[in-house]
């Protein structure tokens, strides 16, 4: 038949709405572009300023090393304790948080807390720790604490969302006691996820615990900014291949932990 | 099982293998070591901690009422900068990524010594702060957007490439072999094989992504680099708690925003 | 055609007196039950989909709330007793589940073992920390089910029949006074479903307590139970031993004729 050799194939039309929200984006993006000022001008001597830097960043000078070394230990301190603070919370937030578990007049606000916590940069809570608290490691803890709130509330939260409640009620219809209702029948089916949230946001808080110090919450941060502002750029090197190393460790550690748990 | 064995089991449950049993204790005990230390030598006044409360209240206190006039004059367009600042740099930062993430997707390219390249720039760059980056930029560039947008991208890159690697790597085999039986050069393997299937993915990772990135903008004008930080830290210098309070409340509405914002376009386009 | 020859209240283990139950406000699934449960025997409830067996089995033990009515079990009216007492009426009513409700994640062991949740404190439990008898008790109960190889398997690891065999050495764990079985082979092969009946029956009659059992399965019902009851339309329709259950019954039960005839069509 003639009709085969006519059949024409096309690729499927994109729909017009989405084309129209293509070219308003693209019309967005030019002129968030424009809002850089970045001239030509302004690129080569950036290129130029750039290459300098970056060979006064090598070597990395090493020689203070005990300022460094006393940096990065606070920020871990800061790390290890807003971590642990922040789960201790969170656990039973997230389980008032649960809307298959809890009435909604209990879950609403402790979901408002967890949003509120999430909403703002672990940094900005730390500038207002730094003026309630004063200066140092407190600041940064508080400030991280409330940070792994707001996350591992929504992560927990989420996943205690998600067990089967079938496992539940059986555990109920023996007449156990609510504490062992939840050891039996919520515990096991979130606690390994629970285990690979909590060193996610122990690897979370470690990287941020190395840049509260900017604003004057205690660790590395502190040292690092101090640094840049004296350009003494060397320093600044080695400041910062210490926390990646650090950084890298922790990952490697709390991979080891998951392997434990089998989370 | 025999009787007898069975009598022996008898009073010998336990929980998990001994194997298992030590590595948990292991676990256990290191994490009460790191904590006991931890508060042992961490330099914190103990009247500090009784103190933190009612200094808290007493700054929440200080903020209210909050200074809404404030708003239109010095904050709605530093909160816009901020927008523009995550927008750009996260497109930058994926078009800088993708490249990255094919070398370092072990399926796509079969070259070791590249795979590890690529993954080595892609920890590096998430190993580095978007504070730190900004301090660099804002050196390099002097202060402004520009470098917090590229602060942005750069820092982008690392957690980009590396999930884009991924979704690459967890690609099905079959369709991309049945290409390469076709005689597919190595461009359409990629356009027809693997990016279909890891299209999904990638929408969502850049909406993640976009999503931290507003918050992290927010930040960058601490240092310098652009954006309603540098409201909030004038705000601050000055002590006009009021303004932080208004500065606090654009912060919370705009995250807020593009949190359901995000939630709303992943619904519409997965 | 409610009570008929098990009769009066005496010897009852359980009371079932105008047992309503609506989750939409004038629709009610259940619609005034009254049932006396025999101190021993198998109780099977037959009736088509939605008709409120699940509803009736969950009531017993409070799963599901009663709108009113009253269950008399020991002494007490369950519908009636505070968070303490219906746990403490609980510990005594074994369930088993159609799709085994084992917690998965636990192995076959844990599982037994919650059977005392309601004997052990929340802290033992949480340490794994049970007395040796019950542990014991566990083991001999995996060895009559035929798991005895498997308890330190994970639940999850185990085949539809193997999971629902541990569910039952759950139930019975609790030392019940009544065991309650809500579709307890419909998620089972033909095989499996007889092997499984036939292993609650013999536990059922071999501690001599009653059992309730909800079946999809006429034949089922009628090979295991000493009793049938017939629900439809959140009502009792028939009442009485298995060999009294006749078409006419079925048909007043499920609605039409047709599937009677065993034709294909």
């Amino acid at each position: 038949m003639a009709a085969i050799a006519e059949r024409r194939w096309v690729v499927a039309p994109v729909h017009w709405a989405t084309r129209a929200a293509w070219f308003a984006f693209a019309v967005y993006f030019v002129y968030a572009l424009s809002h850089l000022e970045l001239t030509p001008a302004r690129f080569l001597a950036g290129l130029d300023y750039g290459y300098k830097f970056l060979t006064k960043l090598f070597p990395p000078d090493f020689q203070r090393w005990e300022l460094l070394l006393k940096g990065l230990k606070e920020s871990l301190e800061i790390a290890i304790l807003a971590s642990v603070l922040g789960l201790i919370i969170s656990l039973p937030v997230s389980l008032l948080a649960a809307r298959n578990l809890m009435p909604t007049w209990v879950t609403w606000p402790a979901r408002m807390v967890m949003v509120v916590c999430r909403s703002f940069h672990p940094v900005i809570i730390a500038i207002l720790f730094v003026k309630a608290v004063g200066f140092g490691a407190l600041a940064g803890i508080l400030a991280l604490t409330v940070a792994s709130l707001g996350f591992l509330g929504k992560l927990f939260t989420e996943a205690i969302e998600e067990i089967s409640l079938k496992q539940v009620e059986a555990v109920r219809a023996t007449g156990a006691p609510f504490m062992s209702v939840i050891a039996f029948g919520v515990v096991p089916q979130v606690f390994s996820r629970f285990i690979g949230f909590a060193s996610y946001e122990l690897d979370s808080n470690l990287r941020n615990s190395t840049m509260v110090g900017i604003v004057g919450a205690g660790g590395i941060g502190g040292t690092l900014f101090a640094a840049f502002q004296r350009f003494d750029y060397d320093f600044v090197c080695a400041i910062i291949l210490s926390i990646i190393g650090m950084i890298v460790v922790g990952e490697v550690l709390t991979n080891a932990v998951k392997k434990v748990f089998r989370a | 099982m025999n009787n007898a064995a069975a009598s022996v089991m008898e009073r010998e449950w336990r929980r998990y293998e001994p194997g298992e049993r030590i590595a948990r204790f292991v676990v256990y005990a290191a994490i009460v070591a790191a904590v006991v230390m931890s508060i042992r030598t961490v330099e914190v006044i103990p009247e500090f901690i009784l103190d933190a409360p009612e200094q808290v209240v007493d700054l929440l206190k200080r903020m209210w009422p909050p200074d809404v006039a404030s708003y239109p004059k010095e904050i709605h367009a530093a909160l816009l900068d901020s927008l523009h600042i995550a927008t750009v740099g996260t497109v930058l930062g994926v078009a800088m990524a993708l490249p990255f993430g094919f070398l370092a997707a072990r399926n796509v390219t079969p070259w070791p010594w590249l795979n590890w390249m690529a993954r080595l720039i892609l920890i590096s760059a998430r190993s580095v702060n978007t504070l730190v980056f900004a301090l660099f930029f804002v050196a390099v560039f002097g202060p402004g957007a520009l470098a917090g947008t590229l602060a942005i991208a750069f820092h982008s890159i690392g957690f980009v490439g590396r999930l884009f690697s991924e979704a690459l790597e967890n690609t099905s085999p079959g369709p991309i072999e049945a290409l390469r039986a076709a005689g597919a050069p190595s461009a359409s393997v990629i356009t027809y094989g693997y990016w279909p299937q890891v299209v999904p993915a990638f929408w969502s990772l850049v909406l993640f992504r976009w999503d931290i990135n507003v918050r992290e903008s927010i930040v960058l004008g601490l240092v310098g680099a652009g954006g309603v930080g540098m409201a909030l830290d004038n705000a601050l210098n000055l002590f006009q708690w009021n303004r932080v309070a208004m500065v606090l409340l654009a912060i919370l509405g705009v995250v807020i925003a593009a949190e359901v914002a995000v939630t709303y376009i992943r619904k519409k386009i997965i | 055609m409610t009570l008929t020859d098990t009769g009066g209240a005496v010897g009852a283990a359980l009371q079932i007196r105008g047992l309503a139950k609506s989750y939409v406000r004038g629709k009610p699934v259940l619609d005034g039950i009254t049932l006396d449960i025999a101190s021993n025997g198998i109780t099977a409830i037959i009736g088509p989909s939605g008709t409120g067996k699940s509803t009736l089995i969950r009531c017993i033990n409070r799963l599901v709330e009663p709108s009113s009515g009253e269950i008399i079990f020991e002494g007490r009216n369950l519908v009636t007793l505070n968070r303490t007492g219906l746990r403490a009426a609980r510990r005594q009513i074994g369930m088993v589940f159609q799709e085994y409700n084992l917690v998965e994640r636990l192995t076959v062991m844990e599982n037994v073992l919650s059977g005392r949740l309601g004997y052990v404190s929340p802290f033992k439990a949480w340490m794994r920390n049970f007395p040796s008898a019950d542990i014991s008790e566990a083991f001999a109960l995996l060895e009559t089910v035929g798991l005895g190889a498997h308890a330190h398997a994970r639940a999850d690891a185990l085949s539809g029949g193997q999971r629902q065999r541990v569910g039952i050495a759950r139930a019975l764990m609790q030392r019940p006074k009544l065991l309650l079985a809500d579709e307890p082979t419909s998620s089972l092969d033909p095989k499996t479903s007889v092997e499984i009946m036939t292993l609650m029956r013999d536990q059922a009659s071999q501690r001599g307590i009653p059992a309730i059992v909800n079946i999809h399965n006429v034949e089922l019902a009628r090979r295991f139970a000493t009793r049938i009851v017939g629900l439809s339309g959140g009502a009792v329709v028939f009442d009485g031993a298995p060999d009294a259950l006749g078409d006419a019954h079925l048909k007043n039960i499920y609605g039409g004729e047709s599937w009677l005839d065993g034709g294909d069509s």
